[in-house]
């Protein structure tokens, strides 16, 4: 058998390998998945608590909103806008969850990447590239926003807090909202260079009045005029609107529906472009 | 053709200029040195190299080609081995060599036995399973180095590859990269340990505020800016400046340090003898040959590691 420790010359070239200009075209197309599977694999240390939470989270706030809360709401005012309480909180239940996670994923394990473990700084070195670095980011928690977000869906049918036919659109729903917010967090994240005090603030005084203010537990019109604009500019608010059409059929007209999707889809746009901008800054010193 | 053909190299951050006009040629298989204080540009060096930095001007090939334009495939035909070890702690030692070599795009039937291959040339088979962080330091470096090797790479970048571990940890590192030598493999070296360069070096640049101050083959640096021996004289720190004026006739050139004073001659013990016969006391005194720290306090007038 040969000896592994001393075959040095097999090790540095033992014709096995994809040469560099192969290894590079393959890099060029797929680089951006490559990091994107080892970032979720990377997950797995707290997958169980991703999932865990993605199911534990609705059976609460089902019990605690739908049941404890919607049995007065529906006993007092027959539930809001013609449905019970628990099918008109459900959606926004879903849609909220998945853009906390987001959120969340977006702040420490990015900094993380630049600061702590540097994985960032792993990933540019090898034949891949800044900018895919940075998409690789988005594709993994993108990912893990849709896979909570379909736990989530399952249970509320299992719970009958929504219906089936289209309701299973709330999934890329969730994770267009999440994504809309999550990017220009992750891009925010990328210029961190120590930890602050900014991500408990992003947590209490941006993320928490977007989700107290997005029309989750009522309806947003119910606010006064000079207090709906948090929602107008929660991607939460928008997303919820567009999982509460698809979940029990909430009349929206047409307009509405291109207003609520034009926003989502510009804030991601415009997020991705600061993550793609930031994140090669950052790497490509 | 030269693997790596630098010309004029300049990285300017803010009106400070980290790399100021450097040219310098490597030639394949060779093992070459970017020797230098914290400070002085190496790194910057390095990470023009890989195109991870983009160079303010001059010119930079890499196997032929721009690592600016061609980033993927110079960074394909490159290991880098950084002056952290970068490594993923969520994952085992086997999983990071294989993870890596998949962000080269290479296919998990190659990676599976290479990444077997290479943790027996890091002497970490039984290491294999175990998270990163139940590894020690040298074992972590060493791991570090085997992911450098995990796409086949005909150039091997090192940061500063032995700083922070034990005497005995860079003895075995050092045995490991010159095997890789051996091979074929182009080393290209930062270091700020005179030693390690010595070790590992054919050609070295010394690098300065940015500036290449000197080049050469370890031996011909230490022939050109050194005498053969030096000899260190210890009179305690208050009296070794004091004696500086009285020293100059015993060697052909003197430098005085805060803790010692040394002497540049050919024949340091001729010259020691020569000092106690004149009744100079030393409260310690060592005769060694000259090395490339003496080379580069003679070129800056400052020690390497402050």
């Amino acid at each position: 058998m040969t000896d592994l420790t001393t075959d040095t010359n097999a090790l540095a070239y033992s014709g096995r390998a994809l040469s560099a200009a192969e290894q590079a075209a393959k890099v060029r197309c797929w680089g951006w998945w490559y990091q994107a599977e080892w970032r979720l694999y990377s997950m797995k240390a707290y997958w169980t608590s991703v999932l865990g939470w993605a199911v534990l989270t609705p059976v609460l706030y089902v019990l605690a909103m739908g049941v404890g809360l919607g049995g007065l709401v529906d006993a007092t005012s027959g539930g809001i806008g013609g449905v019970p309480y628990l099918t008109f909180v459900a959606p926004g239940l879903l849609v909220s969850a998945v853009v906390m996670s987001v959120g969340n994923e977006m702040m420490f394990p990015v900094m993380s990447g630049f600061k702590w473990q540097e994985l960032y700084f792993v990933r540019a070195a090898t034949a891949g590239s800044a900018g895919q670095v940075a998409l690789a980011e988005l594709v993994a928690v993108a990912i893990r926003a849709a896979a909570e977000a379909t736990l989530f869906w399952l249970v509320l049918v299992v719970l009958g807090a929504t219906s089936g036919g289209w309701s299973w659109l709330m999934i890329p729903i969730a994770t267009l909202a999440g994504m809309a917010l999550g990017s220009p967090i992750a891009a925010f994240s990328a210029t961190r260079k120590d930890e602050g005090f900014e991500f408990a603030f992003l947590q209490r005084f941006v993320l928490t009045p977007m989700f107290l203010f997005a029309g989750t537990f009522y309806p947003l019109e119910s606010m006064p005029i000079y207090l709906q604009w948090v929602g107008w500019i929660s991607p939460m608010w928008h997303g919820t609107q567009l999982a509460r059409a698809v979940s029990y059929g909430l009349p929206l007209p047409g307009l509405e529906v291109a207003l609520h999707l034009l926003f989502l889809v510009a804030l991601l746009g415009l997020g991705s472009w600061l993550v793609m901008k930031n994140f090669t800054a950052r790497l490509n010193r | 053709m030269p693997v790596i053909e630098a010309r004029e190299l300049v990285k300017t951050y803010a009106n400070v200029h980290a790399v100021d006009g450097i040219s310098f040629d490597v030639a394949p298989g060779e093992s070459f040195g970017l020797l230098g204080p914290n400070g002085a540009g190496k790194s910057t060096t390095m990470r023009m190299i890989g195109g991870t930095t983009r160079r303010t001007s001059g010119t930079l090939l890499v196997n032929g080609l721009d690592p600016e334009t061609r980033g993927p495939e110079v960074r394909a035909s490159l290991g880098v081995v950084p002056q952290t070890d970068n490594l993923d702690p969520e994952l085992r030692a086997r999983d990071n060599l294989i993870m890596y070599g998949r962000y080269f795009g290479l296919p998990y039937s190659y990676l599976r036995p290479k990444a077997e291959e290479l943790l027996a040339f890091a002497q970490l088979t039984e290491k294999a399973g175990e998270k990163v962080d139940n590894l020690s330091g040298g074992m972590k470096r060493r791991l570090t180095i085997a992911r450098s090797l995990i796409n086949e790479p005909s150039v091997l970048l090192l940061d500063e590859p032995t700083t922070g571990l034990d005497p005995q940890a860079r003895h075995i590192l050092w045995d490991r990269l010159f095997r890789l030598k051996e091979a074929g493999v182009t080393l290209i070296v930062t270091t700020h340990f005179m030693d390690e360069a010595e070790q590992l070096c054919d050609r070295l640049i010394v690098m300065d505020g940015g500036l290449i101050v000197a080049e050469g083959s370890p031996a011909s640096l230490i022939r050109q800016y050194s005498t053969r021996e030096v000899l260190e004289l210890r009179f305690g720190s208050e009296r070794n400046a004091a004696l500086v004026d009285r020293l100059r006739g015993y060697a052909d050139s003197i430098e005085p340090l805060p803790d010692r004073v040394l002497l540049y001659t050919d024949n340091a013990e001729a010259a020691l003898a020569k000092v106690k016969a004149d009744g100079l006391d030393p409260v310690t005194s060592l005769v060694r040959r000259a090395s490339l720290e003496d080379v580069f306090l003679r070129l800056t007038g400052r020690s390497l590691v402050d």
